[in-house]
């Protein structure tokens, strides 16, 4: 289908699309890559009178590698952010769930912020947001502030950023020397997750040291699995990691679709973080 | 309305766009390149993937005033008049499809694959094909066309 008519901006600054944004009122859409935007668009799911382009705003792309974090604009295609050198040794898991989103057109234009601020809860990206403890800069009419990954993800399709603010950059901590990797369930390929896993290690002698485990599409927000991080914690074998990954269902009230009722998602959660775990721990 | 600057398989146009206008329907219907097909509603299928700036992307999830300045390749503007590209001459020495609906975008997406990684794997080539769907080859012949493709550009270099 065609959308419903509305005008557009393209923005040149943050400045600038905040001013639009604000100009255009409740209506206003901000549109990054599009992927998620312009299909809700042509299904007419959402008609916003003007849609206010911010993907070529030259302050929101790009990757810094600024010492001990690695800063990526929120406007940075998934394909940058996958074919990155810095992302790929630091932020392994970061990569591999970016690689996994979608497919390659989609991936050449769809963004990194336009997905963390979708914040689907089938997307890939988030909960390695959140279990990296990423921060969010946003920025608004009264200036930029900072959000915690833990107060970002509001609730399906709800995040800390207001709709006359703009998601600016994400900075992720280095971690140098982990491995990584994101397990992703699902039927077909280019589908969405059942469930994901997104899992990091840090090994000390043939042990697991630390571990960060997020997963995707077992609620209306991405999940933090900190029992199975804090019960990873020395574990050398995959019956141990096993053992560990059996918490990942902690306390989670996943819903019931098409893919999956809760009782299949709970045990997809249990297996698909041990996978993970091991395949970024390198023990098989 | 809007102004925007466009070249199409070499050839510049300024054309006044209404926003909500697809770039698939720019290309189809203010152009009258309808090599460019749509499958799809949910940007799922792929059959409408063009080059926007030497990337694949799917002309129906892109606004025509987002590409105001950029260089698009179609289908049709592959093949030099003369020659058909590698891709098209693979697909059809290897029955790389059936009814063709799909055709034009999977060799599209197949020339953006080869030029980022000239020589794949049979799982390369499935995985970078993942954004285009084929009701009717089963995709086996669509991987031996871009396979033997890779042989063809490899042999036209050396
Ligand atoms: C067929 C298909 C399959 C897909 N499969 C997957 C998948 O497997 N996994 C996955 O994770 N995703 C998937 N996606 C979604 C894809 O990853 C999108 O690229 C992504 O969700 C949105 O990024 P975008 O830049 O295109 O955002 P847009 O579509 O432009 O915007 C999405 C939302 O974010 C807001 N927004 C955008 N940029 C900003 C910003 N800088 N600040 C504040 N708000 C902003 C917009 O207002 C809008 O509400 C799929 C999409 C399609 C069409
Ligand atoms: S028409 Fe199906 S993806 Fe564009
Ligand atoms: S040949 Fe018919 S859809 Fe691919």
């Amino acid at each position: 289908m065609i959308p419903v008519a509305f005008d557009y901006k393209k923005a040149s600054s943050v400045q600038d699309a905040l001013a639009a944004l604000a100009a255009g009122g409740e209506d206003a859409k901000l549109m990054g890559g599009g992927q998620s935007l312009l299909p809700v668009l042509r299904l007419r799911l959402n008609a916003p009178s003007v849609v206010v382009d911010c993907s070529s705003i030259p302050e929101i792309k790009g990757i810094k590698d600024e010492g001990g974090k690695i800063v990526i604009g929120a406007g940075t295609t998934h394909h940058a952010v996958m074919n990155d050198p810095a992302v790929k040794s630091s932020l392994k898991v970061l990569a591999d769930a970016t690689a996994s989103v979608a497919d390659p057109q989609i991936r050449h234009r769809g963004t990194l912020g336009g997905a963390l601020a979708h914040s689907d809860p089938r997307a890939d990206q988030p909960p390695v947001a959140l279990a990296l403890d990423a921060e969010f800069t946003i920025a608004g009419a009264t200036g930029q502030r900072t959000v915690a990954a833990a107060d970002f993800f509001q609730g399906p399709f709800e995040t800390a950023v207001g709709p006359d603010e703009i998601l600016v950059s994400v900075a992720f901590p280095k971690l140098d020397g982990w491995g990584g990797h994101y397990e992703k369930f699902n039927r077909a390929a280019q589908a969405w997750s059942i469930v994901g896993v997104a899992a990091t290690v840090r090994m000390e002698g043939g042990k697991i040291a630390e571990a960060r485990i997020g997963l995707t599409n077992v609620g209306g927000t991405p999940h933090r699995a900190s029992a199975v991080e804090q019960a990873l914690v020395g574990a050398s074998s995959i019956a141990e990691i096993e053992a560990a990954s059996m918490h990942a269902s902690d306390g989670l009230s996943p819903f019931a679709d098409e893919d999956a009722d809760v009782e299949y998602r709970l045990h997809l959660a249990r297996v698909l973080t041990a996978r993970s775990v091991a395949k970024a721990a390198g023990i098989s | 309305m809007q102004h925007i600057k466009v070249t199409v398989d070499g050839t510049t146009y300024h054309k006044e766009v209404e926003p909500r206008t697809l770039l698939v329907h720019f290309l189809r219907e203010d152009l009258g390149r309808v090599g460019t097909v749509v499958g799809c509603d949910t940007s799922n299928c792929g059959a409408c993937t063009v080059l926007v700036d030497a990337v694949s992307v799917k002309s129906c999830s892109m606004l025509a005033v987002q590409a105001d300045g950029s260089e698009i390749t179609t289908i049709q503007g592959v093949s030099d008049g003369n020659d058909w590209h590698p891709v098209q001459s693979a697909f059809k020495e290897c029955h790389g499809l059936q009814c063709g609906y799909c055709t034009p975008g999977m060799v599209m997406s197949s020339i953006d694959l080869l030029n980022e990684n000239p020589n794949p794997t049979e799982a390369e080539i499935r995985e970078g094909l993942e954004g285009n769907l084929c009701r009717c080859t089963g995709y086996h012949n669509i991987v031996k066309s871009v396979q033997r493709a890779a042989e063809l550009m490899e042999g036209a270099k050396s």
